[in-house]
């Protein structure tokens, strides 16, 4: 990646040499198809060898009015032969379905960079509803950047023509030629594609046929059409990988499969409730198809039902998940305090997005760390884990599972839109590698009476699932007695109760240790992040680290507790810089625990930080 | 009655006392509560119900400390949630004998989408709604169910509003059970029994005196002297008789609503007395809109008519999905479509057997 963002000029035109890595960004209409195009584009690098990483960025609108500048959606894909760890900073070539689309985007595309835009849709309508007064094409605007301006409607128009579509079914296939066009731009095989578009219309052929066509004719193009500008074809040789099998996977995929595995280690059914909410319904859609795992999955009539009925599941014995993002969270705080109070295990899912309030449904934030950490009444400590990147959701997932079964606690799984929606390479885990954590059930009464508030080692309770002769008990919201679980007001006790509940979550912290991600224990700057920025961090420290700077990358996955070490390590470097998608939660949480000085540098614009914006904060505490 | 019902579930012999547990009841002394509370102890023997899958899960409120009180397994929740946290636990478990012990406030304000949800999906359970016209354990506000005009601490002046009719509401709503008994009711085991023997969604209104904040507020009909004339008491099959027998209920064809008729000589059927059909949805809709005054309150089984309950088409249908499908996670992770690196770093074209399932991005 680094290679693509810090060169001068865009790669691809009449430079020989061949980059590193290149960004792509597709635009258009939000009923151009441009995420199902980045899709395939996607797939067909990932089965080119690439690395790779990729950030959807669609209007909240289902529909916006066509053409319209708020209407556009667009999906960037960063891949290149060595490790790919952001969806890039500046694309190299824009691919531009109209006026809004080009104008909404043109502005980030690196100097010299490509733009391929379709002339056909630059009629004068257009151009008012992107509110252009000149055609961009024709003025000479965009002379900082090279053009290729082309009636893609035309082409496409003309080459499912024997299919005998009308107009508008026609003029859909456009996304499928400009994905051949991009095809053809990096050597790319077409097959997978076509085998994709056959499986996708297997109901209606002569669709698959057209795409198909369309697909050919715009690869064909490229490969015969003198362009107007020299453009040469490019083939990224693939990025060094640990030998093993691949497959792409994006957050949602990779948190679902995460929960089916985490339940199967522990041997339990997993039961989710769920309410649709943007960005974490995918989970519950990939979820409802997994039903020979032992999954039962339950959309809700809200969030409080939803998070409730896993509570319900959990209490009679099945694993309870739920899963929302931001407002939906906050819905379900009355229902977490009542999953610690009974101490039944659940785990929360909480797709991170633009808030507060309805907020940027489809845009990406981690500002609920506080909500996470914080955010219910009473002293009511949870476990709180975030995932890095979408492959992490996977091992995060199961981390959840494991704390929430092994704790008797709820645990929330912070991820966020970016890492929800995007996909990366995953090299498929061998799930023998994984060490079984079977959850245990009290069967019988013990020794000295059934206690069902007693604690283990870990100071969980034990789990009693109703149907269990002998041990029936009853367990509430109300203050429970120690060891008993009678209601119980008594001042002694409600220390007792919750000091108990305080250090059985901070006892999760023991064993756990902090690493570092890049540089040495100690230094003059560490640069501590948390969830969806990883990628950014990294490749700004890296490339101050070329620069011969001493700088540390620490990445902390467990937000609370927070690893025991923690607090040593930081200790260890003169400078902390903490840089969130928020306005500073992480830098505070860490101020507030080890009173150390950590700055923060916070970006709340709803896309993910770019590198340039990290490294520039780094050497700006570094000079 | 119940055809759809399965009863496969072996009896198990207990007596009340199997039903009490240790705990010290805490509700005012004269509270209605506690006539409802050894109804139900005293009904679950005869159900031959076995402690150990007997579930009882409450919201919040005066009524929903009744889970302390019985000993068996028993979830006390958060406000208006009962219902769903008991969904959870039937989705879970459908071996569970679940109630659900709401109030007035709990299942029809703060919880009444619960409510709604759970009676449209059918869940099979039983909804003991214990309605007393007031907050009791916030001290006195007015509820939903309260009369226009109440007084009470937040209604100085009088409730403005307009109140809801708890088996109405649960009608609408698609309930394929509804009875309505009173906390001293001699009748109400039977209708605990009634509501336990179907399966599905069973609601059941049971007016309850809350002597300190809304102190006889059902008099009208539950006092002694009141009863022959206040209350309708519905069997399937048998004519809407009340006032000793001396009236009826019958269809005013002309306006398409029910009238009172007087019945001479015991002669019910010449008055158009309407026998009972507990699975006419109709005449139930009607039932539970009468207004009290004019008509005398409907208890007893007011509709009955069993469909296929939620727990059992969830499980029907994953075990349709699942069928034939061996869990491999193996195989799962692994799944969409894949590319394999060898050990010199070359790529190979993707994996033909799991191209074939088509890629997932």
């Amino acid at each position: 990646m680094a290679s693509a963002a810090s060169s001068p000029t865009a790669p691809l035109i009449t430079d020989d040499t061949v980059p590193d890595a290149v960004v792509v960004r597709f635009a258009g209409d939000s009923g151009d198809g441009m995420q199902l195009t980045g899709g395939q584009f996607t797939l067909s690098t990932a089965l080119a060898g690439n690395d790779l990483a990729t950030f959807p960025d669609f209007p909240a609108e289902i529909r916006a009015p066509q053409g319209t500048l708020f209407g556009v959606s667009a999906f960037q894909i960063n891949f290149g032969s060595s490790d790919i760890t952001t969806a890039g900073d500046a694309p190299d070539i824009l691919i531009a379905m109209n006026p809004a689309a080009l104008k909404t985007n043109v502005s980030d595309l690196k100097a010299g960079g490509l733009i391929i835009a379709d002339s056909g849709e630059f009629s004068e309508r257009n151009l008012v509803k992107a509110k252009y007064d000149h055609n961009p094409l024709e003025d000479n605007s965009l002379s900082r950047w090279q053009l290729l301006a082309f009636d893609i409607s035309a082409l496409t128009l003309e080459s499912v023509k024997p299919f005998g579509l009308g107009n508008k079914e026609a003029l859909r296939c456009k996304n499928m030629w400009t994905l051949g066009l991009a095809l053809w731009l990096f050597d790319r095989d077409r097959q997978p594609i076509i085998d994709w578009l056959h499986a996708k219309f297997a109901k209606t052929p002569e669709l698959a046929e057209a795409n198909i066509a369309a697909l050919n004719a715009g690869h064909a193009y490229g490969e015969t059409a003198e362009l107007a500008v020299p453009v040469k074809q490019l083939h990224l040789p693939p990025a060094p990988a640990q030998e093993g099998l691949y497959r792409t996977v994006t957050g949602a995929e990779a948190i679902s499969l995460g929960l089916v595995a985490g339940a199967q280690l522990a041997g339990l059914p997993m039961f989710f409730g769920g309410y649709p909410i943007t960005p974490a319904s995918a989970i519950l859609h990939h979820l409802s198809r997994l039903k020979e795992y032992d999954v039962t999955t339950f959309q809700a009539e809200d969030e409080i039902a939803a998070i409730a009925s896993a509570i319900g599941a959990s209490y009679a014995g099945s694993l309870g998940i739920t899963s929302s993002s931001g407002p939906g969270i906050a819905l379900k705080g009355e229902a977490m305090g009542l999953a610690i109070m009974t101490e039944l295990p659940l785990v929360i899912v909480n797709s991170q997005r633009g808030g507060p309030s309805t907020g940027l449904p489809t845009k990406t934030e981690q500002s609920d760390l506080y909500q996470a950490v914080y955010g219910r009444n009473g002293d009511a400590p949870m476990p709180v884990i975030a995932a890095r990147s979408p492959a992490d959701a996977f091992d995060v997932a199961i981390e959840a599972v494991r704390i929430a079964i092994q704790y008797m606690t709820p645990v929330m799984i912070l991820t966020d839109g970016y890492i929800a929606n995007a996909a990366e390479p995953w090299k498929v885990p061998d799930m023998s590698a994984y060490e079984p954590f079977k959850a245990t059930f009290l069967d019988h009464v013990p020794e000295g009476g059934l206690k069902p508030y007693a604690r283990n080692e870990k100071l969980a309770r034990p789990w009693i699932k109703p149907g269990t002769p002998d041990l029936m008990h009853r367990i509430g919201g109300i203050e429970k007695e120690v060891n008993t679980g009678h209601i119980n007001y008594g001042p002694a006790n409600h220390q007792a109760m919750t000091e108990l509940r305080r250090d059985k979550v901070l006892g999760i912290a023991k064993g756990l240790t902090q690493d570092i991600a890049i540089g040495e224990a100690r230094g003059k700057l560490a640069v501590v992040g948390w969830g969806s920025t990883f990628g950014p961090i990294h490749q700004a420290v890296r490339r101050v680290r070329r620069k011969g700077h001493d700088v540390a990358h620490i990445h902390i996955r467990h937000i609370w507790p927070l690893p025991e070490n923690l607090g040593e390590l930081l200790k260890g470097y003169d400078q902390i810089l903490v840089p969130e998608m928020n306005t500073g939660q992480l830098k505070t949480l860490l101020r507030d625990q080890y009173l150390v000085d950590a700055k923060p540098l916070n970006k709340i614009s709803g896309q993910p930080f770019r590198i340039a914006e990290i490294e520039a904060a780094i050497e700006g505490m570094l000079a | 009655m119940n055809d759809m019902t399965t009863l496969t579930k072996p009896r198990v012999e207990t007596v009340l006392k199997d039903w009490e547990t240790d705990q010290e009841v805490r509700w005012c002394p004269g509270c209605g509560d506690y006539a409802i509370l050894k109804a139900v102890q005293r009904t679950l023997p005869q159900l031959g119900a076995d402690p150990k899958n007997t579930v009882f899960v409450s919201g919040i409120g005066c009524s929903s400390r009744f889970p302390y009180y019985v000993e068996s397994y028993g979830f006390h929740t958060i406000h208006g949630r009962a219902p769903a946290v008991a969904t959870g636990v039937k989705l879970a478990n459908p071996e569970l004998d679940v109630w659900i012990v709401t109030g007035d406030g709990d299942g029809l304000s703060i919880g009444g989408n619960h409510t709604m949800h759970i009676l449209r999906r059918n869940l099979d359970c039983q909804i003991l709604l214990f309605n007393n016209e007031i907050y009791g354990l916030t001290k006195g506000q007015y509820s939903p169910t309260s009369r226009e005009g109440t007084r009470s601490p937040s209604t100085p002046a009088g409730s403005i509003d307009h109140p809801a009719k708890p088996a109405a509401f649960a009608l609408g709503s698609g309930a394929r059970f509804i009875a309505r008994a009173y906390d001293v009711a001699r009748q109400l085991p039977d209708v605990l029994t009634a509501a336990y023997n179907h399966k599905g969604a069973a609601f059941v209104e049971i007016f309850q005196n809350c002597i300190v904040y809304n102190k006889d507020v059902f008099a009208d009909f539950t006092e002694k002297k009141n009863a022959d004339d206040g209350q309708l008491w519905l069997e399937n099959g048998r004519p809407m008789l009340f006032s000793k027998g001396s009236k009826g209920i019958a269809l005013d064809r002309e306006a398409l609503a029910l009238k009172v008729v007087d019945v001479v000589d015991g002669d019910w059927a010449g008055a158009g007395v309407i026998v009972h059909d507990v699975t006419n949805r109709s005449v139930a809709h009607m039932l539970v809109e009468m207004p009290f005054g004019a008509f005398p309150m409907a208890l007893g089984v007011v509709y009955d008519d069993p469909i296929a309950s939620f727990e059992q088409a969830v499980v029907a249908q994953n075990a349709q999905l699942a069928k034939g499908k061996m869990p491999d996670l193996q195989k799962l992770v692994g799944q969409g479509q894949t590319w394999t690196v060898s050990a010199r770093e070359e790529t190979d074209a993707a994996d033909a057997g799991s191209a074939g399932s088509g890629p997932e991005l």
